[in-house]
């Protein structure tokens, strides 16, 4: 049956109430101040590492996004902790909010299709992440300058807004499982709780189960061991595995953009590397190609997960 | 649909909702039977019935924001399933306990929700500003909804409907909760908008409320219409007789020509100069009528209405499994 008029009819109206919403909400703040200030202290620890380096390096502001110094990781890493926070501190209550106060049917009583409210409250809160991170970024360049005095090169800015990209991309992972959880669970506490689970396994358990399954499928070979080395079946299913958690594939594609030469993400043979010049840098494009997986592999976990809240949101009843 | 039902529809102006074997059904349970039903314009129909009987759930078939397991709808032409948005552009609804954005002032309520309705910044400012007015919101137009009363909220939603220009509103329990004289400014607002020519429906389990206000109602029964009509309709459907007129006057055979009007059932003589009669209609002018043609002198003529109440407890205990009656 085909519907009249238009599926994004009042996005435009949602969207922009609800980055309001977003923007001016205490929540939103004390996310921001959290992020803000853990992420300053790794680029503060970064900023130190690097000015007692005085070697020439091309690529002096990449460094600062991943260089680390103990006990802080890299900026990278710090974010690639935050940001499920962050999205899942936004996208929590996204639906079940409007049950518990009793304006779901009022709303969709007006002229517009449910599509629009939660494409609308969708990518109100990609973007209040988008805008973060991008003030974030600024802050990272602006800083940058100031301490470093080395002003960035094209291609690191290029690079630098790769990186922002699969951020926001990451985060939309995130957004979209925290909205899906939104519209299961009318309890906002338990959408936040099970969002929260689902972000401590894959960011914490994930990474310690992968291998111990993958040793279960391709048990190691002695022979390797007797070498020092892994056993290369089980290393390629620990990374096949670990790549089910996003945290992992943003890793990925971090490493890929901001790091020049990093010439793949997986384990190399020897064949593989015949005729390369050690430490070279790879031009933009082709660190690009090597992230490109993981940002598609980010993409299409989003979609899936949205396309899953987007088919529950369409059957559920929305009695107040 | 009963021969009866569509009689009555034909007698009454063109029916802006029209409902024909209305089913909603979940899994094997039928929470809306085959109902049917025609609302005219401009008329305040009640739909009565307890809770879980299928009132709110006939509703959102109405909106389109709950999917028909069978039969059909028409809201004012449209088909709700299909033309949701042509449906939603003239229906207005004011759900049971009406939610707002509490951190929001009424004006941004109200402004957000004619955003929805695609109305441009100017006309939006105007129709907000005249309809906070109408339900005497206007000095608390800046304030949050937060810190409102459910009486208020329950204005604003009505002025929300206001905002539209709807030309059907759809009310589901707009007086429960509400003190009685936030019940009185509210039924008084309904009034209003009845006047302006606005369809009313109206879903309440308040009977004396319903009463006061709707033309004709609809009773719920586990998602069947058990009756249909107006009150007195329904009062003579089910006590027989709705009103009983007392008159009090002296003069020669009084008793005879009381009985001898059309529409009195029984004539009671209570006393020389007193007389109790039931009669389908409010007969006190007729009654005057009858008392000067005898030559008397009337000295009192008192009506009970019929109740809705007593309809409605009458009802259930006569018909515990519920039958389907059409008193239209």
């Amino acid at each position: 049956m085909r519907r009249e008029g238009s599926a994004f009819q009042g996005v435009g109206a949602v969207f922009v109430k609800e980055l309001s919403d977003n923007i001016s909400s205490v929540r939103m703040l004390m996310l921001e101040l959290l992020i803000v200030l853990t992420a300053m202290a790794a680029l503060y620890e970064a900023i130190t590492a690097l000015r007692q380096n005085t070697a020439e390096d091309p690529f002096l502001l990449l460094r600062l996004f991943t260089v680390s110094q103990a006990p802080l990781p890299s900026f990278v890493a710090v974010l690639g902790f935050l940001i499920p926070l962050m999205a899942i501190g936004l996208g929590f209550d996204l639906i079940n909010s409007e049950h518990n106060r009793r304006t779901l049917s009022r709303i969709l009583a007006q002229p517009i299709y449910r599509d629009a409210l939660l494409l609308g409250k969708y990518l109100a809160g990609l973007a209040t992440i988008a805008i973060s991170l991008t003030a974030l970024w600024l802050l990272v360049i602006g800083l940058g300058l100031i301490f470093l005095g080395v002003p960035p090169g094209g291609e690191e800015i290029a690079r630098s807004l790769a990186f922002l990209v699969i951020a926001v991309f990451y985060a939309g992972v995130w957004l979209s499982l925290a909205m899906l959880l939104s519209i299961v669970f009318r309890s906002p506490a338990t959408a936040a709780l099970v969002a929260l689970g689902v972000w401590l396994f894959l960011t914490v358990l994930w990474p310690m189960l992968a291998p111990a399954i993958a040793q279960a499928i391709v048990p190691p070979d002695p022979r390797f061991a007797a070498l020092g080395l892994d056993t290369p079946g089980t290393v390629i299913w620990t990374q096949l595995l670990q790549r089910f958690s996003p945290n992992d594939l943003f890793g990925e594609a971090m490493l890929a953009v901001l790091s020049p030469t990093t010439r793949t993400l997986g384990p190399v043979f020897l064949d593989q590397i015949r005729g390369a010049v050690m430490g070279a840098p790879l031009p933009f494009g082709q660190s690009v190609m090597i992230a490109w997986p993981q940002t598609v592999g980010l993409i299409a976990c989003t979609i899936v997960l949205f396309v899953a809240g987007y088919v529950l949101f369409q059957r559920q009843e929305v009695r107040a | 649909m009963s021969e009866q039902q569509n009689n009555s529809a034909a007698t009454r102006p063109a029916a802006v909702i029209a409902a024909r074997d209305l089913t909603k059904r979940y899994g094997k349970t039928s929470v809306v039977d085959a109902i049917n039903f025609d609302i005219a314009k401009g008329e305040v129909f009640g739909l009565l019935g307890p809770n879980g009987a299928g009132k709110t759930t006939t509703i959102l078939m109405m909106l389109g924001l709950t999917e028909i397991s069978a039969g059909r709808v028409s809201v004012l032409g449209f088909d709700p399933a299909r033309q949701p948005l042509q449906v939603k552009r003239r229906v207005g609804y004011l759900p049971d306990a009406v939610g707002f954005y509490d951190h929001l002032t009424a004006v941004e309520n109200l402004a957000y929700a004619a955003k929805l309705m695609g109305l441009a910044m100017a006309e939006r400012s105007r129709r907000i500003a005249a309809a906070l007015t109408r339900v005497r919101l206007l000095d608390v137009a800046e304030k949050r909804v937060a810190t409102f009363s459910r009486g208020m909220r329950q204005r604003l939603g009505l002025a929300e409907i206001i905002v539209k220009r709807a030309e059907i509103a759809i009310l589901d329990e707009p007086t429960s909760g509400l003190d009685p004289q936030a019940t009185i400014e509210f039924l008084d607002l309904i009034r209003e908008l009845k006047a302006e020519g606005v369809t009313v429906l109206l879903s309440s389990h308040m009977l004396d409320q319903v009463q006061r206000v709707c033309d004709r109602v609809a009773l719920f029964r586990a998602g069947k219409i058990a009756m249909m009509g107006s009150v007195a309709e329904l009062s003579v459907q089910v006590l027989g007789a709705g009103f009983v007129v007392e008159v009090e006057a002296d003069g020669a055979g009084i008793a005879r020509r009381l009985a001898a009007i059309p529409g009195v059932g029984n004539v009671e003589t209570l006393a020389d100069d007193r007389f109790r009669m039931t009669a389908d209609r409010d007969v006190r002018a007729d009654a005057a009528r009858a008392v000067v043609a005898a030559n008397g002198a009337l000295r009192r003529l008192s009506v009970d209405e019929p109740s809705l109440e007593a309809i409605y407890a009458h009802y259930f205990q006569a018909t515990p499994s519920g039958g389907v009656r059409d008193a239209a």
